[in-house]
């Protein structure tokens, strides 16, 4: 159990390397044992993470879960991993996606199968590594390591023209990540040259104070990096290909997680460590994100491809996570950050349903469908549900980060809030004429006479994703208590602004209010519902708690 | 009876080499070859054994024992290449195993 | 009090267990009760509620309850300083929701009971999902009116725009009608960009989104009388969202459309309860719209002429529930009128009676298209007054009632408004009247058509089926052709029409009284467009006004400071239509001349009830005449103004196209872009790959040729005999040790 205890995020990062190895071993006609084992992984890799949410303290430490072990000394890199309140949210959406696009493809995958769930495995150790590193060379490890995988996946295992769509991903991301690697070395010898260490560590990085001019360098080199990852316009024309010709499980994945890279690296990465070259930017960031929502929605509006449609609708929604993220304010950051965890379950819910229909009639054109409600009553009615997440209904989850979002932007700039709240209309517009001309109608095609509903496995992929969006819509405070710290540390670095309002909630929260005014809220409050006190703020970290014996 | 003197033991082992020697450069079958080649070899061991007493150094002796743990890994490989040859060729003739030529 | 939180609860869980198991399991009786149940749960617990909070002081009839946490407080700068934006899901039970409340669950569980007779023909799937929208429905509506932020207030708003999406596409099957949902929702979806501006901009303003917290802190502010303030644009905004939900122009197109819908959704949302939800917003944020003179005028200009616009369209329709739907709108312009000329109570009141008649008279409607077997042009229909009394008789009652006819509901609520607007814009109170006019002709129009003349519709058959069969054979092809082509056009896959269309296959024995499920909720919401007039009867006519009394709580700010400048800024705003109180305004009339006013507008009314007969009943060639006479005139009203046509040139298109230009800039221009930088590369690549191939390969192959050539010699020496190479090392040995023997 101390394994546990104390290594439990290498625990969970190699998880599914184990299931990897393991399929190493099995005979590769032997499909369905392979399809277990691989699922028995998935299953497990997502267990193993669920006590990150229970033992993760609110109001601890900056970084939790915390491990530390030489790497390659010469260069000063470490094993070093731990994660906050957002890189948290990060693995266990990583895990639990993962499990539900291995669950996804038992019979979508019948080719070579052994290679697949391999594949998907090793993806998934990537993934889950990029999020817990905190040694930057270790997290371009993990960061490259996702490509291979994800290379393949498109490429072997893909439709369409996806040979081509395999190498524009992968030569687009490479581009993109050695620009990155140019700045974190940049950044590695200015720390060398300022204080004499040589070090990856990022939790001190994110201390440094460099010069602005230097900063707005590597920000630039980072920003190509990660903008490549986002998709932020323009550098987004990888993606409708890549999700248009991955298998369904690959395009789940992409959606939900690979594409959360980009974003995790700017909130990691970009606005602590360069502050005042994230300042300077904000307009440039914000000004491709309004580009990029509106266009988005637009190209998404004249799709006739399902997948492509969804594609385009996962530039304009990231889009608005980026936004959020440049407005520098707690409640946008916070909105950004629920919004990507919200990108995730419902454009990969949205990737799954395409991938239910296309399993059944092979095609992606709208127009081969049409009355599938009729048909399939609880695919349209899972489909509806998603839509409406999508489309960000209040009471399910993409309402609550779009309004996080919206209100976090609105304070800083009405203009772009109302630019922004458009891309909603268009979102409506584009998502429902989808839904009216896949679902609604009456059946034209007999091909889709006879195509059958959800079976109990399919439903299962569906079920955990419908179930969070309900639970983020209505009650999203355990994820929004889980997030302030992580919020609040990358605000006090960003924005000047907010530095004596945080002091003075952590200063209200130490004086909890009368217990004449809890008893007042309770009296009021139903039977059976306990009022929480208001307070929830954490006190400003003035710097992240060292352990003893760290490498200076 | 004369003491028997190192004289004695490095006649007895350049004999040894010689005939492992003479018996490498002669013999046409692999296995012999093999044979002689570890006549060699412990001709040398018995050089260094013999050096170890005259020196009252242990260091001989050891080396005499790395040198007989060598041989055998040599040996197992050998036999190794031998057998894999003689899957291919059908016989143990060094003379047509002249493949390495230009 | 304290269990209101469960009067929304109770049909959500109603939607879930009719959603999840019902549409399954569940047999038609099953599905059917368990709503109905569910409302009346609702609407007992609603009762209760109420009668709780007339026991209170009608300063303190206000109760919250908090259910927890939305959003955790998280700092946000606003206006001032650093806010806390936070959301809890909070409740709040005062005059105005109350009243609200029982509307929503009232008429709410009329329409479900009326439904389960309406809906029989469908599957017991098709009819268990049907309830389970519809509770789903009052779900959100309740959640609309007893939320106590915006926030929440929102979650209903939206979801009531889902709901009114998925019921007018019920029948999926038929374009027109997922065409007229999806229509609806988007046109939602524009006058929701204007709420949520509002509502942002409310926090920034005030670093809160509840309600009353919100209006306290307006009440401190001065009326921006001279220009537009902040707050103005805070009611502007809110504003665009009621447009959007009460389908106002220019938003207003959506609604006519969502009659597409099966009669009883169109009845409890697009008459009685959603589309006043933008009223209901406007009046809650009261003390905003009172301190934005201008946007009053605004609201008040918008609603005068979309009650003129509308009813003008609905004059010339044919369809009966089309012609309904105009007078929908026609009625919601006349609530924001109210709400324009600061007289909020009266709106809400006209709203509340508004969702008695007009409830009443679509679900009338529907009985009339029950019995016609899904035809709705009235132009086809005629007589119907003796094959259904009921129906005939409970319609009578809605159509007086909306006429403005004393003593019924209407006359009072209708003559309120016109009343208070004529105190403050003389030429508002002229398009009112005049459409008050209007109102009265175009429905007694519908009255006369449907109910008075001859019959014109579609002969039944008298005989026996396989009789009927055969002459639906005899018929050829035009009569399912008939039935089809109406199918295009109107709501028929309502289970009977289908089978008419279908050739007789099951004799539709004529007209008909309509079941007891259905005539009893008649009779009871006639009851109520009786009744209800009674609660606002105006002091002029001795009366005691109770529901504005009753109400104004919910329209003030509450702290004492709030009140005097309120007090103050009304006393000193000589033109302010929002002065607070306004029957202690500047503006006021003798009582003399209220009660003329009054005696006016039921002359008006009477004047149209007659104009209408004389078209309709004594001289049915006049309506040709004067269509064929004023032809321009006429087809622009029939066409509605062409606002669908100018919309769907611009907008629609134009966002369409867009779309497509973009996406082939997409795939042009930034995709070639990508492309390109990977042509050039491969380009690059191929010359140097022939540099590669050609010049350094070249030298590296002259070096290997000259070391091949001069090998050529040497490599003779390279015998492959293993023991030769041993042979030369001895000899090389020996050779060695004999060189350093002799040299040393």
């Amino acid at each position: 159990m101390t394994l546990f205890q104390n290594h439990l995020l290498s625990v969970i990062l190699f998880t599914p390397t184990v299931g990897a190895l393991l399929l190493l071993f099995i005979g590769k006609e032997r499909d369905n044992a392979i399809r277990w084992i691989a699922n028995i992984f998935g299953v497990l890799g997502f267990l193993v993470s669920l006590p990150l949410w229970f033992r993760y303290q609110p109001q601890g430490a900056a970084w939790q879960f915390v491990e530390h072990a030489d790497w390659i000394p010469a260069i000063g890199a470490t094993y070093f991993l731990g994660v906050d309140g957002f890189s948290m949210l990060l693995v266990l959406l990583t895990t639990l996606m993962g499990l539900i696009a291995i669950l996804s493809s038992w019979t979508a995958i019948t080719e070579r199968v052994k290679e697949f769930y391999i594949f998907m495995l090793v993806l998934q150790t990537g993934m889950i590594g990029a999020f817990v590193s905190l040694d930057f060379l270790l997290f371009f490890l993990f960061w490259e390591v996702m490509l291979v995988p994800m290379y393949f996946l498109i490429g072997i295992w893909g439709g369409g023209r996806r040979l081509y769509s395999a190498i524009k991903f992968f030569l687009y991301t490479l581009v993109g990540s050695v620009v990155m690697l140019l700045g974190i070395l940049a950044l590695y010898f200015y720390v060398y040259t300022a204080t004499g260490v040589y070090t990856f560590d990022i939790t001190q990085f994110q201390q440094l104070t460099i010069p602005s001019n230097v900063q707005k360098w590597i920000f630039l080199a980072f920003f190509l990096g990660f903008a490549v990852k986002v998709p932020m316009f323009p550098f987004h024309t990888w993606l409708p290909d890549a999700h248009t010709d991955a298998p369904t499980a690959g395009s789940v994945i992409l959606a939900a997680v690979l594409l959360k890279m980009g974003t995790y690296g700017f909130i990691r990465f970009s606005l602590p460590i360069l502050p005042d070259a994230s300042r300077a930017f904000v307009p440039m960031m914000i000004g491709l994100s309004l580009v990029g929502i509106i266009y988005g929605a637009l190209v998404a509006l004249a799709q006739t491809d399902w997948k492509r449609l969804v594609a385009y609708s996962s530039v304009s929604h990231m889009a608005m996570v980026m936004l959020g993220m440049f407005a520098l304010t707690p409640v946008g950051i916070t909105g950004s950050i629920v919004q990507q965890l919200n990108h995730g379950i419902s454009t990969g819910a949205l990737f799954l349903i395409v991938g239910i229909v296309y399993e059944r009639r092979h095609t992606r054109e709208i127009s081969e469908y049409g009355g599938l409600s009729k048909v399939m009553p609880i695919y349209a009615a899972v489909f509806m549900i998603m839509t409406m997440s999508s489309i960000g209904l209040p009471a399910l989850n993409g309402f609550i980060g779009e309004i996080l979002i919206l209100q976090g932007v609105y304070v800083v700039n009405k203009i772009w809030a109302a630019v922004a709240a458009s891309g909603i209309v268009l979102g409506a517009a584009y998502m429902l004429w989808l839904y009216q001309r896949t679902m609604f109608g009456k059946i034209e095609n007999p091909a889709n006479e006879k195509l059958k509903d959800l079976n109990l496995r399919e439903i299962a992929t569906f079920a955990p994703l419908i179930a969070l969006a309900f639970w983020i819509g209505i009650y999203p405070t355990p994820i929004l208590r889980r997030l302030e710290s992580s919020v609040t540390r990358v605000v006090l670095r960003v924005n000047s602004v907010y530095g004596p309002a945080m002091a003075k909630a952590a200063a209200d929260c130490n004086n909890p209010p009368s217990a004449a005014a809890v008893a007042a809220a309770q009296a009021n409050a139903p039977a059976g519902f306990t009022i929480e006190p208001p307070c929830t703020t954490e006190p400003a970290p003035a710097a992240p708690p060292r352990r003893e014996g760290e490498r200076r | 009876m004369t003491p028997i003197t190192p004289y004695h033991y490095l006649v007895l082992s350049a004999a040894l080499f010689m005939l492992g020697v003479i018996g490498v450069m002669t013999r046409r079958n692999i296995i012999i070859i093999f044979m002689s080649i570890e006549l060699m070899l412990n001709a040398v061991n018995i050089n260094l054994a013999a050096f170890s007493q005259q020196l009252h150094n242990a260091v001989g002796q050891v080396f005499a024992i790395f040198v007989v743990a060598v041989a055998a890994a040599e040996a197992a490989i050998g036999l190794g290449i031998i057998l894999a040859f003689y899957r291919n060729k059908e016989t143990l003739n060094i003379d047509e195993m002249n493949i390495l030529r230009w | 009090m304290r269990f209101i939180w469960l009067i929304p609860l109770l049909p959500a869980a109603g939607a879930l267990v009719n959603g999840l198991f019902g549409i399954r399991w569940f047999s038609r009786t099953v599905s059917g009760l368990l709503a109905c149940a569910t409302m009346a749960g609702a609407l007992g617990l609603s009762l209760w509620a109420f009668s709780e909070l007339l026991g209170l002081p009608a300063d303190a009839r206000v109760h919250d309850v908090v259910l927890g946490h939305w959003i955790p407080p998280m700092a946000l700068q606003t206006a001032h300083d650093i806010g806390m934006f936070q959301v809890p899901w909070q409740f709040r039970l005062d005059p105005l929701s109350g009243v609200m409340i029982l509307v929503v669950t009232g008429v709410g569980f009329l329409i479900h009971v009326y439904s389960t007779a309406y809906m029989k023909d469908e599957a017991p799937g098709g009819y268990a999902r049907f309830f389970s929208y519809l509770n789903l429905f009052c779900f959100f509506m309740l959640v609309l009116v007893l939320g106590a932020n915006f926030l929440v207030m929102f979650v209903g708003w939206e979801g009531v725009g889902l709901c009114s999406y998925l019921l007018i596409g019920f029948w999926y099957e038929k374009k027109s009608a997922s065409d007229a949902g999806k229509k609806a929702f988007i046109t939602n979806r524009i006058g929701d960009w204007g709420f949520i501006l509002g509502m942002f901009l409310v926090f920034f303003t005030f670093g809160t989104l509840d309600f009353r917290a919100v209006a306290d802190a307006a009440g401190a502010m001065p009326i921006e009388s001279a220009g537009f303030g902040v707050l103005s644009i805070i009611c502007l905004t809110l504003f665009i969202g009621a447009t959007g939900k009460s389908a106002q122009i220019p938003l207003h197109v959506w609604l006519p459309d969502a009659m597409e819908g099966p009669t009883p959704v169109s009845a409890l949302i697009h008459a009685a309860t959603m589309v006043t939800a933008g009223v209901y917003m406007v009046a809650r944020n009261a003390v905003l719209f009172q301190h934005a003179p201008h946007v009053m005028q605004i609201v008040a200009i918008v609603g005068a002429l979309t009650a003129l616009m509308a009813a003008t369209i609905g004059l010339v329709q044919n369809d009966i529930k089309r012609v309904l739907a105009y007078s929908t709108v026609s009625q919601l312009g006349y609530m924001f009128l109210a709400t324009g000329v600061g007289a909020f109570a009266a709106g809400i009141f006209h709203l509340m009676t508004h969702a008695f008649f007009k409830a009443l008279l679509f679900l009338g409607s529907g009985s009339v298209i029950h019995a016609m077997a899904g035809e709705q042009d009235m132009q086809k229909m005629g007589g119907l007054r003796k094959y259904m009394p009921v129906t005939f008789v409970t319609m009578m009652i809605g159509t007086l009632a909306i006429a403005g006819i004393p003593p019924l509901a209407g006359f009072f609520s209708k003559d309120e408004i016109l009343y208070q607007s004529f105190l403050n814009n003389r030429f508002l109170w002229l398009i009112g009247a005049v459409t008050a006019l209007l109102t009265a002709f175009y429905m007694f129009r519908l009255i006369l058509l449907t109910f008075y003349g001859t019959y014109r519709g579609a002969p039944w058959a008298r005989v026996a089926a396989p009789a009927a069969a055969m002459e639906a054979a005899a018929h050829g092809v035009r009569h399912p052709l008939d039935g089809q082509a109406q199918k295009d056009d109107h709501e028929v896959s309502h289970g009977a029409a289908d089978v008419r269309a279908a050739g007789h296959a099951h004799a539709w024995h004529g007209p008909h009284e309509s079941p007891r499920a259905m005539t009893v909720p008649l009779m009871a919401l006639a009851v109520g467009a009786i009744v209800a007039g009674f609660l606002g009867i105006p002091q002029a006519l001795k009366g005691a006004n109770t529901i504005e009394h009753f109400l104004a709580p919910s329209f003030e700010s509450h702290t004492a400071a709030a009140r005097e400048a309120g007090a103050g800024a009304a006393a000193g705003a000589e033109h302010g239509p929002g002065a607070a109180a306004a029957e202690e305004g500047a503006h006021h009339l003798s009582t003399a001349g209220e009660l003329g006013l009054m005696v006016l507008s039921v002359l008006i009314a009477v004047a149209g009830v007659l104009a209408a007969r004389r078209f309709y009943f004594t001289h049915p060639e006049l309506p040709d005449r004067l269509a064929a006479r004023w032809r321009g005139a006429h087809a622009l009203l029939f066409n509605k103004y062409y606002v669908d046509e100018l919309y769907d040139a611009t907008a629609i298109k134009g966002t369409v196209a867009g779309g497509r230009g973009l996406w082939t800039f997409d795939r042009v221009v930034i995709d070639g872009a990508v492309d390109g930088s990977g042509w050039l590369t491969r380009v690059s690549a191929w010359g140097s790959h022939m540099f590669d191939k050609h010049v350094v390969d070249g030298l590296v192959n002259l070096v290997g040729w000259i070391a091949e050539e001069g090998s050529f010699f040497v490599r003779r020496l390279q015998t492959g005999l293993v023991q030769n190479y041993a042979l030369l090392m001895v000899v090389g040995v020996f050779a060695f040790l004999t060189l350093y023997l002799v040299a040393r």
